[in-house]
């Protein structure tokens, strides 16, 4: 399913001394099966543009198209669980929208929500706690008796056994520790490569958006700045640092190393693999001519 | 929807209201609230209502925003009038339909009873809309002090209501942050039959009230790493001073009380 947003702005609080002007003139079009990544800093209306996303804020100028449905400014827009159950929105710490006494309902709850049955619901719930990486021992447990971590991945979970067909996330790892990080951005990348999901991430890490996205958003005061492929975005580290922002830790690794060498590699490598066999082929023909 | 509420909420513009000291503030409001109940007739009210109308200008603050934040209780104030319209029964009957019927007492005292109310409202409003809630809690703590000769806990009154005036917003963000999320999982808060919309409030405040207990937590904590104990010996980094403005404003006021006593009937 296609989204995109159109000369999208939005206001916060309008017609009061509290308005404030969250983004402005954004045009952003997401392509059915992409992985989409959002980087920007705090306030630089990342959120604001993910909860268009789904409907949940309705532009205050522009439009928003969300596969066959128009949502206008100025205009009620009625009957939207439609659009909430195809996009599934991982919001940032999710754990705190769990509320059931065992995980088997909480994730049940969503896809009940938008009409599924108990009985399938059920089904869905021990697939997604798998998904997860959760034994299904947990569907009689408390949400609020694990950890963390844990109940981190049964509130996504929930978001999963909604079966959406593009799945936005919200900076998923935050405050999760390096494996349990590694670990779900590869279950996402997976269930996008697997059933080819629409995903997009709003996140604050170059290393995830270079290793997962095929295109970066990069947002800043309530505009899009650049976008493109990861390659071409990093490819100019200066645009990024001047808006604070920096390149993923390899591409400043393969800068360093080029001017060690004083030899332009072809392009910038955003995976260890095809920068390393680039650079040794690189040394192997310079050991040759010599 | 959380953005218009207003009760409780401090708006940050420099005004004669906003520069004076909360002190004397809450002393005009206790005041105003004793002195609402000498007015009885259309020429005190005039006068109450030329009072507030002066606080308003001098507080800057927009009339929009005023009705913005009247706006909820306005229902309140229709209800209370209603109550005394039909249910008055003293003076001419001004108007009869079936078993309605209008007295003119009802009419009148409905009147003032609601002006009563608004203009009660409107200043309260405006004491927190040019008042910071610390800066509240420091005059309360401060008028309140003669008690601790009585060992009423002043200081851990103040601390209360200055935490919990300062988890209101907090609370607030949290509330639509859940709402969204719950949205999103396909509840309708705002929509559909009211049976689904009184269920779609559990999953809003069991994991409101979770994490309420959380930070409550936290903040005991980390108040008891910084050596936090209490009220006995601690200096206040900002100092309350009494301008002549203050007393000024409250001459005003017992002017005000002195008009209401002469033209009262």
């Amino acid at each position: 399913m296609d989204i995109s947003l159109q000369k999208v702005a939005y206001r916060y609080q309008e017609n009061t001394p509290f308005e404030t002007l969250a983004i402005k003139d954004v045009d952003i079009n997401i392509t059915s099966g992409s992985y989409t990544a959002i980087i920007g800093h705090t306030g630089s209306g990342k959120s604001t543009v993910l909860q268009h996303l789904n409907a949940l804020l309705t532009p205050t100028s522009g439009n928003v198209v969300i596969g066959d449905r128009l949502i206008e400014s100025g205009r009620k827009n009625k009957n939207l669980a439609p659009i909430r159950q195809k996009v599934g929105i991982v919001f940032q710490f999710p754990e705190s929208q769990l509320f059931e006494e065992t995980v088997e309902k909480d994730i049940c709850f969503g896809p009940m929500n938008f009409g599924v049955s108990e009985e399938e619901a059920k089904h869905r719930a021990k697939k997604a706690l798998r998904e997860v990486g959760l034994s299904e021992e947990y569907l009689t447990k408390s949400p609020f008796d694990l950890s963390g971590g844990q109940m981190r991945r049964v509130a996504i979970a929930g978001v999963l056994a909604m079966e959406p067909e593009v799945l936005v996330l919200d900076e998923p790892t935050a405050g999760l520790d390096p494996r349990g990080r590694k670990e779900i951005m590869d279950m996402f990348y997976r269930l996008h490569k697997e059933r080819n999901l629409t995903t997009i991430l709003v996140t604050h890490s170059m290393e995830d958006a270079a290793i997962y996205a095929d295109k970066i958003v990069i947002m800043n005061k309530g505009n899009v700045y650049k976008e493109g492929e990861p390659e071409a975005i990093f490819s100019n580290s200066e645009d990024l640092i001047e808006i604070g922002l920096n390149v993923p830790d390899i591409v400043r690794f393969q800068q360093k190393l080029e001017t060690l060498l004083g030899y332009k590699l072809d392009r910038v490598h955003l995976n260890m693999e095809t920068f390393i066999m680039e650079v040794s082929d690189h040394l192997k023909k310079k050991e040759d001519n010599q | 929807m959380m953005g218009k509420m207003i009760i409780g909420r401090f708006v940050p513009i420099d005004s004669l209201l906003h520069r004076l000291d909360p002190r004397s503030k809450l002393i005009i409001v206790f005041l105003f609230i004793c002195i609402v109940f000498l007015a009885n007739n259309a020429a005190t009210y005039f006068i109450l209502a030329v009072y507030v109308g002066l606080m308003i200008m001098l507080s800057k603050v927009p009339f929009r925003y005023i009705y913005l934040g009247l706006r909820p209780i306005l229902w309140l104030i229709l209800f209370t009038f209603c109550l005394h319209l039909f249910f008055t029964k003293d003076g001419n009957l001004l108007f009869e339909y079936g078993w309605i019927k209008i007295y003119e007492e009802g009419l009148r005292m409905g009147i003032l009873i609601s002006l009563r109310f608004f203009l009660l409202i409107i200043m309260t409003s405006l004491l927190t809309l040019t008042t910071t809630p610390i800066e509240l809690t420091d005059a309360l703590e401060t008028l309140l002090a003669p008690l601790k000769k009585v060992r009423f806990p002043v200081h851990e009154l103040a601390l209360m209501m200055s935490i919990s005036l300062r988890f209101i917003p907090t609370l607030m963000d949290e509330t639509e942050k859940i709402m969204k999320a719950q949205m999103a999982r396909g509840v309708e808060f705002s929509s559909g039959p009211i049976k689904n919309r009184i269920k779609a409030i559990v999953p809003l405040l069991i994991p409101l009230f979770v994490n309420a207990f959380k930070r409550a937590e936290e903040l005991a904590t980390a108040m008891e790493a910084r050596g936090y104990q209490g009220g006995d010996g601690r200096t206040k980094y900002r100092q309350l001073i009494w301008k002549q403005m203050d007393s000024v404003m409250i001459i005003l006021l017992v002017l005000v009380a002195g008009l209401l006593l002469v033209f009262k009937s």
